[in-house]
């Protein structure tokens, strides 16, 4: 039996000295996982026979389904400088992300057959974590002109939204939604009223007050959710609404499922680890849309992962050079990112504090988010691909601004200590952490 | 305890009574200095000091400029217009470049708040914010807080209400942070448009009435009513501002006699205050510019003396030079 490192290629080989935690089938245990032909062949308890060929120690590690990320702008086409569709993967990788959907704020933007195929062709040359594109809901994500849904879902779209923007109008909302609903995809929102933003750089609240800064009000968000739930309410549709970040979103998207509406919703880990007060130190890295709020919308956000308000944890991971984060707060582009970070501040924010078991806290980045975007992921059932993550949740690490593999490093997590680590990735039964690359030392 | 506990003056906010008392005694030894016919003590001789305004500036400017070669430091002037930032050279390489001309102290003030807080953060000099925004402009906060100090007698216990378009001011906020923590009752009053949300937690009382805000005050501080916010929808007119808001000779006949006006300045005669307050006996508006010139001395001594902090100002350091052979 040799370690895992020392995997050279083998198709089909056995994880034994695992213990593996499937929250889509209920399981956690002790045992093996078997791998044959990028598939998961068996999943079982205790040692594995005699007679299986490869076996390999997976040293007492967890054994998960390959995270998945439903929302990461990978940058490229266009602003290869934050990051590439290559580095991206990587990043993802290195945090355990077997599957990510990429936003369509590219240039050009993911409005076209020719940039999906590109975005696919890239990521299949990279061979990291699979990407599936997000294609835009209108052309240009200008918000008045309807997208081909039927050439982008046929060149392999997964869901529509012009995410960094909201639709503009309730019109426009309404005709997305109606549309997108014959492909069977689902519509990502942005919620936001750019009239309520305004020059806001941070919420608007007691900390806006004491800063100076302009302050963007929960409502900004809450008004474009709610003309979203009504218009839903009259037209089926498959509804998400992105990165939450205000108790009043948390409260509507709660009351329209009590109503039945078809209504998903994803929050992001900065909004769980910090709120507004940690913004006094001026940190570019805290500067996102929509911002960081105060420690009730926090409270809030919590309540809603444990009663099911909330589906899943997406990372929002936006990358963006140092020299662009280097300068003064409201100078800097919003955005942080997060696929090397989340898994941790999973750990370190719901599991740790005892909020959710480790099985809940998997389960809302792995087939809770998979289901929405209905993509063959988050599950370790015999025939599923063999994408699985190995970690120790107790490891405890400090995060490093040379340490990412992502292309950029504003990260919020820069100098704080998070627990959970993850160790190997797997993707298609290929071990894929022993190709990465230091994006410090290429 | 005496002395700075940061190298920095980047805000009012959290600077305890003891040090802010400690910058107002001190400005109080430096003001004589200015009435002097050779107005020169050489307590930052050997210095270097550089005042870098990306904003415009008649008064802060000049001010810590006077300030500086008063305390015979070595000056260097940089404004925006002029500079390389014309040519999109980035606040940080600005700063690091300067920095590499080995100097001491940077005064900064920039319409970005946390500019300085940013400059503390790579910087190794001494920075001085002289005001970041609408987030803080320290040194006129207690250039006022000295100026109520000596019209006054004291601020504990004083009533100040301070008027005008708080959310979008650095004065109001500095005022705010240091008033608060010398034990003053703040009042702050202007349109519902302009009271930025949750002010009364930093210990203030909100009145968008102003003959309530102004009934008792000890002084009021009035504030600069900026034209851009019209555009912004805030209030709907300058003389609907002035009808409801403006200190005029009506509303000043209202106060408590004994009690004074202030003004950041610059004045738009005729908006927030008229001619007649303005230029009168109850504005103590040119008072604080004087008064401004000895806090920042004060500020820049007690920054530059790191080594000394155990020394209040020593009577050679303040009352000048005695004759030195070495000094050519």
């Amino acid at each position: 039996m040799r370690d895992l490192s020392r995997w050279q290629g083998e198709r089909e080989y056995v994880i034994s000295n695992v213990i593996v935690v499937d929250p889509s089938r209920g399981r956690t245990m002790k045992g093996h996982v078997g791998v044959a032909d990028s598939k998961i062949d068996f999943v079982e308890p205790g040692e594995p026979s005699a007679k299986d060929a490869q076996v390999f120690d997976g040293g007492g590690l967890h054994l998960s389904p390959g995270f998945v990320d439903i929302h990461v702008h990978l940058r490229e086409p266009g602003f290869e400088y934050k990051e590439t569709i290559r580095t991206g993967a990587m990043a993802a990788v290195a945090g355990g992300f077997t599957s990510v959907a990429c936003m369509p704020n590219t240039d050009p933007p993911i409005d076209e057959k020719s940039v999906v195929e590109f975005i696919l062709r890239r990521a299949k040359a990279a061979g990291f974590a699979k990407v599936y594109p997000v294609a835009a809901a209108t052309k240009g994500r200008k918000g008045e002109v309807l997208g081909e849904y039927y050439d982008l879902v046929d060149a392999g779209a997964v869901a529509v939204s012009d995410d960094g923007a909201p639709v503009p109008t309730a019109q426009m909302a309404r005709r997305v939604m109606e549309y997108a609903s014959k492909y069977g995809i689902p519509f990502i929102e942005h919620c936001e009223d750019p009239s309520a933003t305004a020059d806001g750089v941070m919420h608007e609240g007691l900390y806006s007050t004491k800063l100076g800064l302009s302050g963007v009000p929960s409502y900004s968000e809450e008004v474009c959710l709610a003309r979203d739930l009504l218009i839903l309410k009259t037209i089926p549709a498959k509804y998400h609404a992105a990165h939450l970040s205000s108790r009043g979103s948390v409260d509507l998207v709660r009351d329209a499922k009590k109503k039945g509406l078809p209504v998903t919703a994803e929050t992001a880990p900065h909004y769980l680890y910090f709120s507004d007060a940690d913004l006094q130190t001026f940190d570019t890295n805290l500067r996102i849309n929509p911002p960081i709020r105060g420690e009730e919308d926090r409270e809030a956000l919590f309540a809603g992962l444990k009663d099911g308000t909330i589906d899943c944890i997406a990372s929002d991971h936006a990358p963006h050079a140092p020299q662009e984060k280097q300068v003064e707060f409201d100078q800097a582009p919003s955005g942080a990112i997060g696929l090397e970070t989340t898994f941790s501040v999973l750990i370190t924010t719901l599991v740790r504090p005892g909020r959710a078991n480790l099985a809940e806290a998997l389960s809302l980045i792995t087939h809770r988010p998979a289901r929405v975007l209905g993509i063959p992921a988050g599950t370790l059932e015999r025939g599923a691909p063999a994408d699985f993550a190995l970690f120790d949740p107790d490891e405890e690490w400090v995060v490093e601004r040379n340490g990412f593999y992502s292309k950029s490093n504003n990260s919020p997590f820069i100098g704080r200590t998070l627990f959970g680590k993850v160790k190997h990735t797997v993707v298609d039964g290929e071990l894929v952490t022993l190709r990465l690359q230091r994006a410090a030392d290429r | 305890m005496s002395g700075l506990r940061s190298k920095h003056l980047l805000g009012l906010e959290g600077m305890t009574a003891e040090e802010i008392n400690l910058i107002l005694d001190t400005a109080a030894s430096f003001k004589e200095i200015s009435e002097r016919p050779v107005k020169k003590v050489p307590a930052l001789r050997g210095k270097t000091v550089v005042n870098l305004f990306f904003e415009v500036s008649t008064r802060t400017r000049a001010s810590f400029e006077l300030a500086e070669k008063r305390l015979s430091a070595d000056t260097v002037n940089i404004s925006k217009a002029g500079s390389s930032v014309a040519k999109g050279e980035s606040l940080r390489d600005t700063a690091e470049n300067l920095q590499a001309m080995k100097i001491d102290v940077i005064v900064i003030r920039h319409g970005s708040a946390g500019a300085p807080h940013f400059l503390a953060s790579i910087l190794d000099a001494s920075i001085v914010n002289a005001g970041d925004g609408s987030h803080e402009h320290p040194t006129q906060g207690l250039l006022d807080m000295f100026t109520l100090r000596e019209k006054l007698g004291g601020i504990e216990g004083k009533r100040v209400t301070i008027i005008g378009d708080i959310a979008h001011s650095r004065v109001a906020r500095s005022n705010i942070f240091g008033l608060v923590t010398l034990g003053a009752h703040v009042t702050v009053c202007g349109p519902p448009t302009m009271i930025p949300p949750r002010i009364e937690e930093l210990g203030v009382r909100v009145e968008t009435d102003l003959n309530r805000a102004i009934g008792e005050a000890d002084a009021v501080n009035v504030l600069r009513i900026q034209l851009e916010r019209q555009k912004v929808n805030l209030f709907p007119s300058l003389a609907e501002y002035a009808v409801v808001y403006g200190i005029n000779r009506e509303r000043l006949a209202a106060m408590k006699p004994g009690s004074i006006v202030m003004h950041p300045g610059p004045i738009n005669r005729g908006v927030e205050i008229t001619q007649e307050v303005a230029d009168g006996d109850r504005a103590v508006i040119l008072e604080q510019v004087t008064n401004g010139v000895a806090v920042r001395m004060a500020v820049l001594y007690l920054l530059c003396e790191g080594g000394s902090k155990d020394k209040s100002p020593s009577i050679e350091d303040v009352v000048g030079e005695k004759s030195d052979s070495r000094v050519n």
